[in-house]
């Protein structure tokens, strides 16, 4: 293999400030898309297990039918199939108010509540009945025996697989390059564009994901001994 | 308004080359999926079996590997071997083989995890059995570990199999013509972007939902016997 190094593109000129860029773009996608995740991973989850037919048809019916399909061609309905439908007014205004960011964090919210969502549901699922039957003794409705007893045991029981499904967010917010967000990969391309040192870039790009991976997994195994349940242990992939 | 005719008088180019890949040019969803996950699966068999070696110098690269992968976005090694290939072999390599050789090194980490999680379950008195009618290391492997471990891990590896399906669009970005990328070209031709991701979004489902059925249908099986 006949490659010059010269590591220094990755400081000298605008690589080091397209990287941080990149870095905070693809923290902050990740952030909000996780927010939106959790809420319709928790909202949709708890839904599946409670006793009314439509309610479980309809969260079913979320679940199956946006995890089946590629965050890709979500990206690309959210951004280039949505905004059209809808009025002028409002295509003008998203599209001058960076919508290719919002497309994407919604694409990749929604995409890994569906995913949240089956988490969430086998962590309720692994409580044992006994608990919501003594909820419904103490006088609680189905909504207060939720929001009170069974949602916060069960989040503590799935801190070990909410953690890999959301090390899955973070890295899948790389797919929006694709509708042209400037992520961290997206950057990582860029300084190839400039520099032609594709593996200076790719391997600037690489470290990067690999230190937010382990990083995040090092806090949330602390974050998992402080929130386990004595006696119950739940463990997942 | 909304026209689906559009998808009626571009199914040929959508279904027959993109997602199938029969006829002129290379192509199709199917054609990267199959070998894909026939390979990745393979490899990780390897990778599962190594990381459970005894000898520290076969297990610590497969840890390296296994990690190293599952900390990165699959769209980094995706570019990782588009450009890094054709600099080390010298010449142009064709989308379909970038994309078959990211997708297998990707899948195999995670394939491998599997596979190891389905070895640790076969019970260690079943080596001990194994060895005590005198069966070598592999013949224990191949015979008595490996077939049980297999039938551990179907849940699991169907699961990884849909993803890795899914996973497939993403050989679109650096211009695989599979279902995803047919349909951004039709788009570019009739601007009916709503109908186009729909309809595939429906055709990917339509895969992914018959595998879990099928997977949920052999498990029960499964356990019947």
């Amino acid at each position: 293999m006949n490659y010059q190094f010269n590591w220094s593109v990755l400081w000298s000129g605008q690589s080091g400030v397209w990287l941080l860029q990149g870095l905070i773009t693809t923290v902050e996608i990740s952030a909000l898309a996780w927010v939106l995740a959790a809420a319709l991973g928790i909202l949709s989850g708890a839904l599946r297990t409670v006793p009314w037919k439509l309610a479980r048809a309809l969260a079913t019916f979320y679940v199956e039918f946006f995890r089946n399909v590629p965050l890709l061609v979500w990206m690309f309905f959210w951004y280039f199939g949505v905004p059209p439908l809808l009025p002028r007014a409002v295509q003008d205004w998203i599209f001058n108010h960076s919508a290719e960011f919002w497309a994407g964090m919604f694409a990749l919210g929604v995409y890994h509540g569906a995913r949240m969502s089956e988490i969430i549901r086998a962590g309720i699922l692994s409580i044992p009945r006994t608990q919501f039957e003594a909820a419904m003794a103490m006088g609680l409705t189905t909504f207060q025996a939720y929001r009170l007893v069974i949602v916060p045991i069960a989040l503590r029981l799935i801190v070990p697989p909410a953690t890999n499904d959301s090390l899955n967010l973070l890295k899948n917010s790389s797919v929006a390059l694709t509708i042209s967000v400037a992520e961290l990969t997206f950057q990582t391309r860029q300084i190839e564009t400039y520099t032609a040192k594709a593996i200076e870039a790719l391997t600037a790009g690489t470290v990067i994901y690999l230190v937010l991976c382990v990083g995040i997994a090092a806090i949330m195994a602390r974050v998992e001994r402080r929130f386990a349940i004595p006696g119950l242990i739940a463990r997942g992939g | 308004m909304l026209d689906f005719g559009v998808i009626v008088s571009n199914f040929k180019f959508l279904i027959v080359q993109g997602l199938f890949g029969w006829g002129g040019f290379a192509g199709g969803t199917l054609r990267l999926a199959i070998p894909a996950i026939a390979l990745g699966f393979v490899l990780g068999i390897f990778i599962g079996v190594a990381r459970l070696a005894r000898s520290r110098w076969i297990n610590l690269p497969a840890t390296l590997y296994v990690e190293l992968i599952r900390g990165v976005p699959l769209v980094m090694v995706i570019f990782w071997i588009w450009f890094i290939v054709p600099q080390l072999l010298r010449l142009p390599i064709p989308e379909y083989g970038v994309a078959l050789t990211a997708f297998v090194i990707f899948e195999a980490a995670y394939f491998g995890e599997i596979v190891r999680a389905g070895i640790q379950s076969v019970p260690r008195g079943q080596v001990e059995a194994a060895t005590a009618v005198g069966l070598t290391a592999a013949q224990t492997m191949r015979f008595v570990v490996l077939p049980q471990a297999i039938r551990n891990m179907v849940p699991a590896l169907v699961t990884q199999m849909i993803v890795l399906f899914k996973d497939t669009s993403l050989a679109s970005i650096i211009g695989y013509v599979d279902l995803t990328k047919a349909a951004q070209i039709v788009n570019n031709r009739e601007i009916k972007p709503f109908e186009l991701y729909l309809f595939i979004a429906v055709v990917y489902f339509a895969f992914t939902y018959a595998m879990s059925r099928f997977a949920r249908r052999f498990e029960r099986r499964l356990t019947a016997a």
